[in-house]
Protein backbone atom coordinates (compact mmCIF):
# COMPACT_ATOMS: atom_id res chain seq x y z
CA UNK A 1 0.00 0.00 0.00
CA UNK A 2 3.16 1.88 0.78
CA UNK A 3 4.85 1.65 -2.21
CA UNK A 4 2.10 2.44 -4.74
CA UNK A 5 1.38 5.85 -2.77
CA UNK A 6 5.17 6.71 -2.97
CA UNK A 7 4.98 6.13 -7.06
CA UNK A 8 2.82 9.06 -7.79
CA UNK A 9 4.63 11.21 -6.03
CA UNK A 10 7.48 13.80 -7.54
CA UNK A 11 11.02 12.92 -6.90
CA UNK A 12 12.18 13.57 -3.41
CA UNK A 13 14.43 15.47 -2.21
CA UNK A 14 15.99 16.07 1.35
CA UNK A 15 15.26 19.32 3.20
CA UNK A 16 16.37 18.37 6.61
CA UNK A 17 19.02 16.15 7.36
CA UNK A 18 20.68 15.10 10.93
CA UNK A 19 24.44 14.03 11.36
CA UNK A 20 25.71 12.17 14.30
CA UNK A 21 22.85 13.71 16.38
CA UNK A 22 23.49 13.32 20.12
CA UNK A 23 21.82 14.65 23.31
CA UNK A 24 23.37 13.96 26.91
CA UNK A 25 21.63 14.86 30.00
CA UNK A 26 24.56 14.64 32.17
CA UNK A 27 25.42 11.23 32.24
CA UNK A 28 22.39 9.70 30.54
CA UNK A 29 22.69 9.64 26.59
CA UNK A 30 18.90 10.40 25.69
CA UNK A 31 19.87 10.79 21.70
CA UNK A 32 23.22 8.84 20.38
CA UNK A 33 24.40 9.79 16.73
CA UNK A 34 21.00 9.82 14.99
CA UNK A 35 21.35 10.33 11.23
CA UNK A 36 18.21 11.45 9.80
CA UNK A 37 17.23 12.86 5.98
CA UNK A 38 13.77 13.81 5.34
CA UNK A 39 12.49 14.20 2.33
CA UNK A 40 10.42 16.54 0.38
CA UNK A 41 7.05 15.24 -0.65
CA UNK A 42 7.37 12.16 2.02
CA UNK A 43 5.97 11.62 5.13
CA UNK A 44 8.29 10.02 7.44
CA UNK A 45 7.22 8.60 10.84
CA UNK A 46 9.58 8.20 13.74
CA UNK A 47 8.33 5.62 15.87
CA UNK A 48 9.97 3.56 18.91
CA UNK A 49 9.00 2.56 22.38
CA UNK A 50 8.66 4.94 25.25
CA UNK A 51 11.35 6.80 26.51
CA UNK A 52 13.08 5.81 23.07
CA UNK A 53 14.36 9.65 22.34
CA UNK A 54 11.54 10.36 19.53
CA UNK A 55 10.51 13.87 21.25
CA UNK A 56 14.04 14.71 22.06
CA UNK A 57 15.22 14.59 18.46
CA UNK A 58 12.00 16.51 17.71
CA UNK A 59 13.47 18.97 20.63
CA UNK A 60 17.10 18.62 18.67
CA UNK A 61 15.81 19.51 15.08
CA UNK A 62 13.62 22.36 16.15
CA UNK A 63 16.57 23.71 18.27
CA UNK A 64 14.31 24.04 21.88
CA UNK A 65 17.16 21.42 22.67
CA UNK A 66 21.23 22.40 21.53
CA UNK A 67 22.45 19.52 20.73
CA UNK A 68 25.95 18.00 22.53
CA UNK A 69 27.28 16.77 19.07
CA UNK A 70 26.10 16.37 15.69
CA UNK A 71 25.04 19.09 13.23
CA UNK A 72 21.29 19.88 11.65
CA UNK A 73 20.67 21.21 7.76
CA UNK A 74 17.89 22.85 6.16
CA UNK A 75 17.57 23.31 3.04
CA UNK A 76 20.98 23.27 2.68
CA UNK A 77 21.49 25.66 5.66
CA UNK A 78 23.56 24.69 8.87
CA UNK A 79 20.79 25.15 11.72
CA UNK A 80 23.44 23.60 14.32
CA UNK A 81 23.31 26.90 16.42
CA UNK A 82 19.99 28.82 15.00
CA UNK A 83 17.52 30.04 17.72
CA UNK A 84 14.60 28.30 17.59
CA UNK A 85 12.23 30.94 16.27
CA UNK A 86 14.41 31.57 13.70
CA UNK A 87 14.32 27.87 12.66
CA UNK A 88 10.68 28.35 12.22
CA UNK A 89 10.67 31.20 10.60
CA UNK A 90 13.38 29.00 7.95
CA UNK A 91 10.28 27.17 7.27
CA UNK A 92 10.49 24.57 9.69
CA UNK A 93 7.33 24.30 12.19
CA UNK A 94 6.55 21.74 14.95
CA UNK A 95 3.99 20.38 16.91
CA UNK A 96 3.81 19.34 20.71
CA UNK A 97 3.37 15.71 22.60
CA UNK A 98 0.81 18.36 24.57
CA UNK A 99 -1.34 20.14 22.62
CA UNK A 100 -0.26 23.70 21.95
CA UNK A 101 -2.79 26.17 21.51
CA UNK A 102 -3.70 29.32 22.42
CA UNK A 103 -6.73 28.35 25.61
CA UNK A 104 -8.13 31.92 26.16
CA UNK A 105 -8.19 32.14 22.28
CA UNK A 106 -11.03 31.67 20.07
CA UNK A 107 -10.37 29.08 17.37
CA UNK A 108 -10.26 31.50 14.87
CA UNK A 109 -7.85 33.80 16.60
CA UNK A 110 -5.69 30.75 17.51
CA UNK A 111 -5.46 30.54 13.63
CA UNK A 112 -4.99 34.23 13.23
CA UNK A 113 -1.72 34.49 15.80
CA UNK A 114 -0.03 32.15 13.47
CA UNK A 115 -1.05 34.09 10.07
CA UNK A 116 -0.26 37.50 11.81
CA UNK A 117 3.57 37.03 11.49
CA UNK A 118 4.18 35.96 7.84
CA UNK A 119 1.67 38.67 7.25
CA UNK A 120 3.45 41.07 8.62
CA UNK A 121 0.97 42.42 11.01
CA UNK A 122 2.25 41.30 14.52
CA UNK A 123 4.24 44.31 15.82
CA UNK A 124 1.69 47.00 14.69
CA UNK A 125 0.32 48.35 18.44
CA UNK A 126 -1.02 51.24 17.03
CA UNK A 127 -3.69 49.70 15.01
CA UNK A 128 -7.21 48.37 15.87
CA UNK A 129 -7.31 44.79 16.80
CA UNK A 130 -9.94 44.47 13.63
CA UNK A 131 -7.11 45.88 11.25
CA UNK A 132 -6.90 41.18 11.59
CA UNK A 133 -10.00 40.96 9.59
CA UNK A 134 -8.01 40.44 6.38
CA UNK A 135 -6.59 37.55 7.49
CA UNK A 136 -10.44 35.96 8.38
CA UNK A 137 -10.51 34.36 4.61
CA UNK A 138 -7.07 32.68 4.77
CA UNK A 139 -8.17 31.57 7.86
CA UNK A 140 -11.61 30.23 7.63
CA UNK A 141 -10.23 28.21 5.07
CA UNK A 142 -7.97 26.40 6.87
CA UNK A 143 -10.16 25.84 9.91
CA UNK A 144 -12.77 24.58 6.89
CA UNK A 145 -9.69 22.25 5.59
CA UNK A 146 -9.78 20.27 9.22
CA UNK A 147 -13.39 20.38 9.84
CA UNK A 148 -13.41 22.70 12.60
CA UNK A 149 -15.84 25.60 11.09
CA UNK A 150 -18.67 24.73 13.13
CA UNK A 151 -16.21 25.67 16.31
CA UNK A 152 -14.87 28.79 14.67
CA UNK A 153 -16.01 31.22 17.57
CA UNK A 154 -15.08 28.53 20.58
CA UNK A 155 -12.23 29.59 22.82
CA UNK A 156 -10.21 26.85 22.25
CA UNK A 157 -10.37 25.29 25.94
CA UNK A 158 -13.73 24.31 25.51
CA UNK A 159 -12.73 21.80 22.61
CA UNK A 160 -12.56 18.56 23.24
CA UNK A 161 -8.84 16.59 23.15
CA UNK A 162 -8.89 15.38 19.77
CA UNK A 163 -10.43 18.99 18.24
CA UNK A 164 -7.69 20.93 20.08
CA UNK A 165 -4.81 18.85 18.24
CA UNK A 166 -6.87 19.47 14.88
CA UNK A 167 -6.87 23.28 15.45
CA UNK A 168 -3.11 23.18 16.17
CA UNK A 169 -2.24 20.97 12.66
CA UNK A 170 -4.39 24.26 11.13
CA UNK A 171 -1.90 26.59 12.99
CA UNK A 172 0.73 25.13 11.66
CA UNK A 173 -0.91 24.77 8.41
CA UNK A 174 -1.16 28.74 8.36
CA UNK A 175 2.73 29.10 8.51
CA UNK A 176 2.80 27.12 5.32
CA UNK A 177 6.18 25.65 6.55
CA UNK A 178 8.22 23.89 4.24
CA UNK A 179 8.92 21.09 7.12
CA UNK A 180 6.56 19.90 9.21
CA UNK A 181 7.10 18.07 12.29
CA UNK A 182 3.95 16.47 14.07
CA UNK A 183 4.73 15.16 17.29
CA UNK A 184 2.36 12.33 17.97
CA UNK A 185 -0.74 14.48 16.06
CA UNK A 186 -3.03 11.12 16.71
CA UNK A 187 -2.82 11.25 20.21
CA UNK A 188 -5.87 10.78 21.73
CA UNK A 189 -8.20 11.45 19.32
CA UNK A 190 -11.55 10.00 18.09
CA UNK A 191 -11.37 7.00 14.99
CA UNK A 192 -13.18 10.29 13.42
CA UNK A 193 -10.29 12.99 13.86
CA UNK A 194 -7.63 10.53 13.28
CA UNK A 195 -9.78 9.61 9.31
CA UNK A 196 -9.76 13.36 8.82
CA UNK A 197 -6.16 14.00 9.99
CA UNK A 198 -4.82 11.14 8.37
CA UNK A 199 -5.91 12.66 5.50
CA UNK A 200 -5.19 16.52 5.98
CA UNK A 201 -1.42 14.71 6.10
CA UNK A 202 -1.41 12.91 3.20
CA UNK A 203 -2.87 16.22 1.17
CA UNK A 204 0.23 18.44 2.52
CA UNK A 205 2.49 15.91 2.11
CA UNK A 206 2.54 16.39 -1.52
CA UNK A 207 4.25 20.07 -1.51
CA UNK A 208 5.99 20.01 1.94
CA UNK A 209 8.24 17.06 4.22
CA UNK A 210 6.52 15.93 6.96
CA UNK A 211 8.22 14.18 10.00
CA UNK A 212 5.88 12.61 12.45
CA UNK A 213 6.24 10.98 16.10
CA UNK A 214 3.67 8.42 15.38
CA UNK A 215 2.37 5.07 18.61
CA UNK A 216 -0.78 4.40 15.59
CA UNK A 217 0.99 2.09 13.56
CA UNK A 218 -2.38 1.42 11.39
CA UNK A 219 -1.69 5.27 10.80
CA UNK A 220 1.89 4.71 9.67
CA UNK A 221 1.23 2.03 7.33
CA UNK A 222 -1.05 3.98 5.87
CA UNK A 223 0.65 7.66 4.91
CA UNK A 224 3.73 6.76 5.92
CA UNK A 225 6.53 6.28 3.15
CA UNK A 226 9.43 5.77 5.54
CA UNK A 227 9.76 4.66 9.26
CA UNK A 228 12.73 5.05 11.25
CA UNK A 229 12.79 3.13 14.59
CA UNK A 230 14.35 4.63 17.23
CA UNK A 231 15.62 2.68 20.50
CA UNK A 232 17.29 3.98 23.53
CA UNK A 233 18.76 6.75 21.55
CA UNK A 234 19.77 4.65 18.58
CA UNK A 235 18.42 4.12 15.26
CA UNK A 236 17.50 0.47 15.29
CA UNK A 237 16.11 0.19 11.77
CA UNK A 238 15.04 2.01 8.70
CA UNK A 239 13.04 1.32 5.69
CA UNK A 240 9.37 1.70 4.38
CA UNK A 241 6.85 0.30 6.72
CA UNK A 242 6.43 -3.12 5.12
CA UNK A 243 10.78 -3.58 5.44
CA UNK A 244 10.74 -2.46 9.10
CA UNK A 245 7.69 -4.64 10.38
CA UNK A 246 9.84 -7.96 9.34
CA UNK A 247 12.70 -6.87 10.82
CA UNK A 248 13.11 -9.40 13.93
CA UNK A 249 14.86 -6.56 16.06
CA UNK A 250 12.05 -4.32 15.64
CA UNK A 251 9.74 -7.15 16.37
CA UNK A 252 11.46 -7.63 19.14
CA UNK A 253 11.99 -4.07 21.03
CA UNK A 254 7.62 -4.12 20.12
CA UNK A 255 7.59 -7.27 21.49
CA UNK A 256 6.23 -8.49 18.80
CA UNK A 257 2.84 -7.35 20.01
CA UNK A 258 0.97 -5.03 16.91
CA UNK A 259 1.04 -5.77 12.93
CA UNK A 260 -0.52 -3.74 10.63
CA UNK B 1 -32.53 17.66 16.08
CA UNK B 2 -29.23 19.99 15.70
CA UNK B 3 -31.41 23.38 14.71
CA UNK B 4 -33.77 22.63 18.02
CA UNK B 5 -30.80 22.00 19.98
CA UNK B 6 -29.14 25.41 18.48
CA UNK B 7 -32.46 27.53 19.36
CA UNK B 8 -32.97 26.39 23.02
CA UNK B 9 -29.62 26.26 24.23
CA UNK B 10 -26.92 28.72 23.16
CA UNK B 11 -23.37 27.52 22.55
CA UNK B 12 -20.69 28.84 24.71
CA UNK B 13 -19.24 31.12 21.40
CA UNK B 14 -23.21 32.69 21.72
CA UNK B 15 -23.34 33.27 24.72
CA UNK B 16 -19.72 34.71 25.26
CA UNK B 17 -20.43 36.80 21.82
CA UNK B 18 -23.85 38.43 23.87
CA UNK B 19 -21.96 38.73 27.13
CA UNK B 20 -18.95 40.63 25.64
CA UNK B 21 -21.58 42.62 23.86
CA UNK B 22 -23.28 43.82 27.13
CA UNK B 23 -19.63 44.22 28.18
CA UNK B 24 -18.96 47.08 25.90
CA UNK B 25 -22.35 48.82 26.79
CA UNK B 26 -21.49 48.73 30.44
CA UNK B 27 -17.85 49.59 29.96
CA UNK B 28 -18.97 52.91 27.72
CA UNK B 29 -21.20 53.97 30.23
CA UNK B 30 -19.05 52.98 32.91
CA UNK B 31 -16.52 55.58 30.58
CA UNK B 32 -18.18 58.37 30.68
CA UNK B 33 -19.83 58.38 34.19
CA UNK B 34 -16.26 57.90 35.24
CA UNK B 35 -15.10 60.51 32.58
CA UNK B 36 -17.51 63.20 34.06
CA UNK B 37 -16.78 62.32 37.40
CA UNK B 38 -13.10 63.54 36.76
CA UNK B 39 -14.47 67.01 34.72
CA UNK B 40 -16.30 68.13 37.86
CA UNK B 41 -14.00 66.81 40.45
CA UNK B 42 -11.86 69.83 41.09
CA UNK B 43 -14.95 71.26 42.31
CA UNK B 44 -15.29 69.09 44.79
CA UNK B 45 -11.34 68.14 46.29
CA UNK B 46 -8.30 69.89 46.46
CA UNK B 47 -6.81 69.98 42.86
CA UNK B 48 -3.27 68.74 44.02
CA UNK B 49 -4.83 65.53 45.57
CA UNK B 50 -6.44 64.65 42.42
CA UNK B 51 -3.62 65.33 39.84
CA UNK B 52 -1.53 62.96 41.98
CA UNK B 53 -4.25 60.63 42.14
CA UNK B 54 -4.30 60.34 38.36
CA UNK B 55 -0.28 60.99 37.86
CA UNK B 56 -0.23 57.52 40.01
CA UNK B 57 -3.27 55.61 38.65
CA UNK B 58 -1.52 56.07 35.09
CA UNK B 59 1.78 54.60 36.40
CA UNK B 60 -0.07 51.57 37.87
CA UNK B 61 -1.77 51.17 34.40
CA UNK B 62 1.67 51.68 32.82
CA UNK B 63 2.96 48.99 34.94
CA UNK B 64 0.19 46.57 34.81
CA UNK B 65 0.66 46.58 30.95
CA UNK B 66 3.72 44.68 31.80
CA UNK B 67 2.69 42.75 34.73
CA UNK B 68 -0.89 42.09 33.70
CA UNK B 69 -0.76 42.00 29.88
CA UNK B 70 2.76 40.30 29.57
CA UNK B 71 3.35 38.66 32.66
CA UNK B 72 6.44 40.66 33.80
CA UNK B 73 6.71 41.40 37.21
CA UNK B 74 9.12 44.21 37.43
CA UNK B 75 10.75 45.42 40.85
CA UNK B 76 12.30 48.48 38.93
CA UNK B 77 9.38 50.94 37.74
CA UNK B 78 11.04 53.02 40.44
CA UNK B 79 13.71 54.11 37.94
CA UNK B 80 10.90 55.10 34.58
CA UNK B 81 8.77 57.13 36.79
CA UNK B 82 11.49 59.04 39.36
CA UNK B 83 14.21 59.22 36.24
CA UNK B 84 11.67 60.73 33.92
CA UNK B 85 10.76 63.47 37.02
CA UNK B 86 14.36 64.47 36.96
CA UNK B 87 14.61 64.26 33.56
CA UNK B 88 11.55 66.95 32.95
CA UNK B 89 12.78 68.82 35.71
CA UNK B 90 15.85 69.74 34.67
CA UNK B 91 14.61 69.84 30.84
CA UNK B 92 12.48 72.51 32.37
CA UNK B 93 14.44 74.13 34.80
CA UNK B 94 17.94 74.40 32.99
CA UNK B 95 17.06 74.32 29.94
CA UNK B 96 13.79 76.09 29.71
CA UNK B 97 11.70 73.72 27.83
CA UNK B 98 8.50 74.54 27.42
CA UNK B 99 5.89 71.99 29.90
CA UNK B 100 4.81 69.86 26.61
CA UNK B 101 8.19 69.16 25.44
CA UNK B 102 9.81 69.08 28.77
CA UNK B 103 7.20 66.06 29.49
CA UNK B 104 8.53 64.40 26.16
CA UNK B 105 12.17 64.67 27.32
CA UNK B 106 11.10 62.53 30.74
CA UNK B 107 8.90 59.98 28.57
CA UNK B 108 11.87 59.55 25.41
CA UNK B 109 14.61 59.38 28.98
CA UNK B 110 12.07 56.96 30.53
CA UNK B 111 12.13 54.98 26.99
CA UNK B 112 15.81 54.50 26.93
CA UNK B 113 16.09 53.54 30.21
CA UNK B 114 13.43 51.42 29.74
CA UNK B 115 14.95 49.56 26.70
CA UNK B 116 18.40 49.14 28.71
CA UNK B 117 16.96 47.87 31.56
CA UNK B 118 14.75 45.67 29.46
CA UNK B 119 16.93 44.09 27.29
CA UNK B 120 19.35 43.52 30.25
CA UNK B 121 16.47 41.67 32.40
CA UNK B 122 14.08 40.11 29.59
CA UNK B 123 16.72 36.96 28.94
CA UNK B 124 15.67 36.00 32.63
CA UNK B 125 12.08 35.13 33.83
CA UNK B 126 10.20 34.79 37.23
CA UNK B 127 11.94 35.94 40.47
CA UNK B 128 15.47 36.34 38.52
CA UNK B 129 13.34 38.73 35.97
CA UNK B 130 12.35 40.82 39.15
CA UNK B 131 15.68 40.71 40.94
CA UNK B 132 18.24 42.17 37.57
CA UNK B 133 15.21 45.10 37.33
CA UNK B 134 15.76 45.73 41.36
CA UNK B 135 19.45 45.88 40.99
CA UNK B 136 19.14 47.69 38.46
CA UNK B 137 16.95 50.16 39.70
CA UNK B 138 19.41 50.24 42.93
CA UNK B 139 22.36 51.27 40.50
CA UNK B 140 20.15 53.75 38.62
CA UNK B 141 19.30 55.25 42.51
CA UNK B 142 22.48 55.22 43.83
CA UNK B 143 23.64 57.56 40.15
CA UNK B 144 20.69 59.76 41.31
CA UNK B 145 21.85 60.39 44.58
CA UNK B 146 25.47 61.11 42.87
CA UNK B 147 25.17 63.07 39.98
CA UNK B 148 25.26 66.62 39.79
CA UNK B 149 22.14 67.60 37.93
CA UNK B 150 19.87 65.96 40.11
CA UNK B 151 21.01 67.45 43.23
CA UNK B 152 21.48 64.92 45.58
CA UNK B 153 19.25 64.60 48.81
CA UNK B 154 17.61 68.27 47.87
CA UNK B 155 16.41 67.10 44.19
CA UNK B 156 15.32 69.56 42.35
CA UNK B 157 13.33 72.29 43.60
CA UNK B 158 11.25 75.03 42.15
CA UNK B 159 10.64 73.83 38.95
CA UNK B 160 8.59 76.45 37.08
CA UNK B 161 5.46 74.79 35.55
CA UNK B 162 5.53 77.55 32.76
CA UNK B 163 2.55 78.29 29.85
CA UNK B 164 1.45 75.07 28.06
CA UNK B 165 1.46 75.96 23.85
CA UNK B 166 3.04 78.90 25.10
CA UNK B 167 -0.19 80.33 25.95
CA UNK B 168 -1.95 78.40 28.80
CA UNK B 169 -0.63 79.55 31.88
CA UNK B 170 0.14 76.38 34.45
CA UNK B 171 0.21 77.65 37.04
CA UNK B 172 -3.46 77.76 38.01
CA UNK B 173 -4.37 74.80 39.34
CA UNK B 174 -7.05 74.73 37.32
CA UNK B 175 -5.48 74.58 33.86
CA UNK B 176 -2.81 72.06 35.45
CA UNK B 177 -5.88 69.88 36.39
CA UNK B 178 -7.06 69.68 33.07
CA UNK B 179 -3.88 68.93 31.85
CA UNK B 180 -2.92 66.26 33.87
CA UNK B 181 -6.82 64.96 33.34
CA UNK B 182 -5.37 64.89 29.31
CA UNK B 183 -2.21 63.50 29.80
CA UNK B 184 -4.09 60.54 31.94
CA UNK B 185 -7.11 60.13 29.61
CA UNK B 186 -4.17 60.45 26.55
CA UNK B 187 -2.27 57.27 28.17
CA UNK B 188 -5.23 55.29 29.31
CA UNK B 189 -6.10 54.96 25.31
CA UNK B 190 -2.43 54.76 24.57
CA UNK B 191 -2.68 51.38 26.92
CA UNK B 192 -5.97 50.23 25.45
CA UNK B 193 -4.95 50.68 22.00
CA UNK B 194 -1.45 48.62 22.56
CA UNK B 195 -3.40 45.67 23.92
CA UNK B 196 -6.09 45.68 21.68
CA UNK B 197 -3.69 45.46 18.92
CA UNK B 198 -2.11 42.97 16.23
CA UNK B 199 1.13 43.31 18.95
CA UNK B 200 -1.23 43.40 21.64
CA UNK B 201 -2.44 39.66 20.07
CA UNK B 202 1.19 38.59 20.17
CA UNK B 203 1.45 39.27 24.03
CA UNK B 204 -1.52 37.62 24.75
CA UNK B 205 -0.41 34.52 22.79
CA UNK B 206 2.70 34.59 24.73
CA UNK B 207 1.13 35.14 27.93
CA UNK B 208 -1.42 31.79 26.91
CA UNK B 209 1.54 29.52 25.88
CA UNK B 210 5.06 30.68 25.14
CA UNK B 211 6.53 27.30 23.57
CA UNK B 212 4.47 27.78 20.86
CA UNK B 213 4.71 31.09 20.13
CA UNK B 214 8.00 30.37 19.57
CA UNK B 215 7.69 27.41 16.99
CA UNK B 216 5.27 30.01 15.34
CA UNK B 217 8.40 32.08 14.60
CA UNK B 218 7.54 35.14 17.41
CA UNK B 219 11.20 35.95 18.96
CA UNK B 220 9.28 36.00 22.16
CA UNK B 221 12.18 38.04 23.62
CA UNK B 222 12.05 41.23 21.58
CA UNK B 223 7.85 41.16 22.05
CA UNK B 224 8.58 41.18 25.65
CA UNK B 225 11.13 43.69 24.74
CA UNK B 226 8.34 46.10 23.30
CA UNK B 227 6.14 45.91 26.14
CA UNK B 228 8.30 46.45 28.68
CA UNK B 229 9.31 49.70 26.65
CA UNK B 230 6.31 51.11 25.94
CA UNK B 231 5.67 50.45 30.11
CA UNK B 232 8.51 52.66 30.85
CA UNK B 233 7.63 55.33 28.57
CA UNK B 234 4.22 55.41 30.28
CA UNK B 235 5.50 55.30 33.54
CA UNK B 236 7.48 58.57 32.50
CA UNK B 237 4.93 60.33 31.21
CA UNK B 238 3.76 60.21 34.90
CA UNK B 239 6.21 60.44 36.16
CA UNK B 240 7.36 63.91 34.46
CA UNK B 241 3.65 65.03 34.98
CA UNK B 242 3.92 64.87 38.76
CA UNK B 243 7.43 67.07 38.75
CA UNK B 244 5.43 69.25 37.07
CA UNK B 245 2.48 68.85 39.51
CA UNK B 246 4.85 69.14 42.12
CA UNK B 247 7.64 71.31 40.81
CA UNK B 248 10.11 69.18 42.35
CA UNK B 249 11.92 66.15 41.04
CA UNK B 250 13.44 63.99 44.11
CA UNK B 251 15.15 60.96 45.60
CA UNK B 252 11.77 59.47 46.61
CA UNK B 253 10.17 58.74 43.31
CA UNK B 254 13.11 56.45 42.43
CA UNK B 255 13.70 54.44 45.90
CA UNK B 256 12.73 51.15 45.72
CA UNK B 257 9.69 51.94 47.91
CA UNK B 258 8.18 52.98 44.61
CA UNK B 259 8.42 50.31 42.76
CA UNK B 260 6.91 48.31 45.35
CA UNK B 261 4.27 50.92 46.20
CA UNK B 262 2.62 50.33 42.18
CA UNK B 263 3.17 46.98 42.57
CA UNK B 264 0.45 47.37 45.30
CA UNK B 265 -1.55 49.78 43.58
CA UNK B 266 -1.44 46.80 41.01
CA UNK B 267 -2.57 44.20 42.83
CA UNK B 268 -5.27 45.83 45.26
CA UNK B 269 -6.61 47.19 41.92
CA UNK B 270 -6.81 44.07 40.03
CA UNK B 271 -3.68 42.64 38.05
CA UNK B 272 -4.98 42.34 34.04
CA UNK B 273 -8.33 44.38 34.58
CA UNK B 274 -7.57 48.18 32.14
CA UNK B 275 -9.18 50.00 35.16
CA UNK B 276 -8.43 48.13 38.13
CA UNK B 277 -4.89 49.86 38.80
CA UNK B 278 -6.58 53.12 38.77
CA UNK B 279 -8.76 52.13 41.43
CA UNK B 280 -5.58 50.57 43.07
CA UNK B 281 -3.39 53.91 42.85
CA UNK B 282 -6.78 55.64 44.32
CA UNK B 283 -7.21 53.62 47.39
CA UNK B 284 -3.82 53.66 48.49
CA UNK B 285 -2.93 57.78 47.66
CA UNK B 286 -6.42 58.35 49.63
CA UNK B 287 -4.92 56.39 52.72
CA UNK B 288 -1.59 58.42 52.65
CA UNK B 289 -3.40 61.28 52.01
CA UNK B 290 -5.31 61.17 55.28
CA UNK B 291 -2.73 58.93 57.19
CA UNK B 292 -0.22 61.39 56.74
CA UNK B 293 -1.83 63.97 59.01
CA UNK B 294 -2.28 60.96 61.78
CA UNK B 295 0.70 60.02 64.35
CA UNK B 296 -0.58 57.05 62.61
CA UNK B 297 1.81 55.18 60.50
CA UNK B 298 0.77 54.42 57.00
CA UNK B 299 3.27 51.71 56.47
CA UNK B 300 1.43 49.63 58.73
CA UNK B 301 -2.18 50.57 57.26
CA UNK B 302 -0.86 49.93 53.95
CA UNK B 303 1.21 46.78 55.04
CA UNK B 304 -2.08 45.47 56.42
CA UNK B 305 -4.77 46.56 53.67
CA UNK B 306 -2.12 44.25 51.35
CA UNK B 307 -2.12 41.56 53.76
CA UNK B 308 -5.90 41.80 53.68
CA UNK B 309 -6.09 41.66 49.62
CA UNK B 310 -4.11 38.74 48.78
CA UNK B 311 -5.83 36.95 51.88
CA UNK B 312 -9.28 37.95 50.36
CA UNK B 313 -9.55 38.79 47.49
CA UNK B 314 -6.91 38.03 45.46
CA UNK B 315 -8.23 39.30 42.25
CA UNK B 316 -8.24 43.02 43.59
CA UNK B 317 -10.48 45.10 43.89
CA UNK B 318 -11.78 45.32 40.07
CA UNK B 319 -10.84 41.82 39.69
CA UNK B 320 -13.27 40.58 42.77
CA UNK B 321 -16.10 42.90 41.12
CA UNK B 322 -15.79 41.69 37.92
CA UNK B 323 -16.09 37.93 38.92
CA UNK B 324 -18.91 39.03 41.28
CA UNK B 325 -22.57 38.19 40.41
CA UNK B 326 -23.34 41.85 39.91
CA UNK B 327 -20.24 42.15 37.08
CA UNK B 328 -20.92 38.94 35.73
CA UNK B 329 -25.10 39.89 35.41
CA UNK B 330 -23.07 43.74 34.01
CA UNK B 331 -21.27 41.10 31.03
CA UNK B 332 -17.70 41.13 32.41
CA UNK B 333 -15.17 38.15 32.67
CA UNK B 334 -12.69 37.81 34.99
CA UNK B 335 -9.62 35.31 33.49
CA UNK B 336 -6.14 34.80 34.83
Amino acid sequence: MAVSATAMLEEPRVVLSARGLTKHFGAFAAVKNVDLDIHHARVHALIGPNGAGKTTVFNLLTKFLQPTAGSITLLGTDITRTAPDKVARMGLVRSFQISAVFPHLSVLDNVRVALQRPNGLSTQFWLPTSALDRLNDRADELIEAVGLKRERNALAADLSYGRKRVLEIATTLALDPKVLLLDEPMAGMGQEDIGTVSGIIREVAKTRAVLMVEHNLSVVANICHHVTVLQRGEILAEGDYAAVSQDERVRLAYMGSEEA
Amino acid sequence: MTDMSDTSVKSPAGQRAERSATASMTYAAFLIAGLAFLVVAPAFFYPIFLMKLLCFALFACAFNLLLGYTGLLSFGHATFFGGAAYFTAHAVKEWGFPPELGVLAGVVGAALLGLVMGYVAIRRQGIYFAMITLALSQMFFFFCLQAEFTQGEDGIQQVPRGHLFGFIDLNSSTNMYYFVLAVFVIGMVIIWRFINSPFGMILKSIRENEARAISLGYSVARYKLGAFVMSAALAGLAGGVKALVFQFATLTDVAWQMSGEVILMTLLGGIGTLIGPIFGAGLVVTLQNYLATSDFPVTIITGVVFMICVLVFRRGIVGEFYASWIGRKLGFEYRR
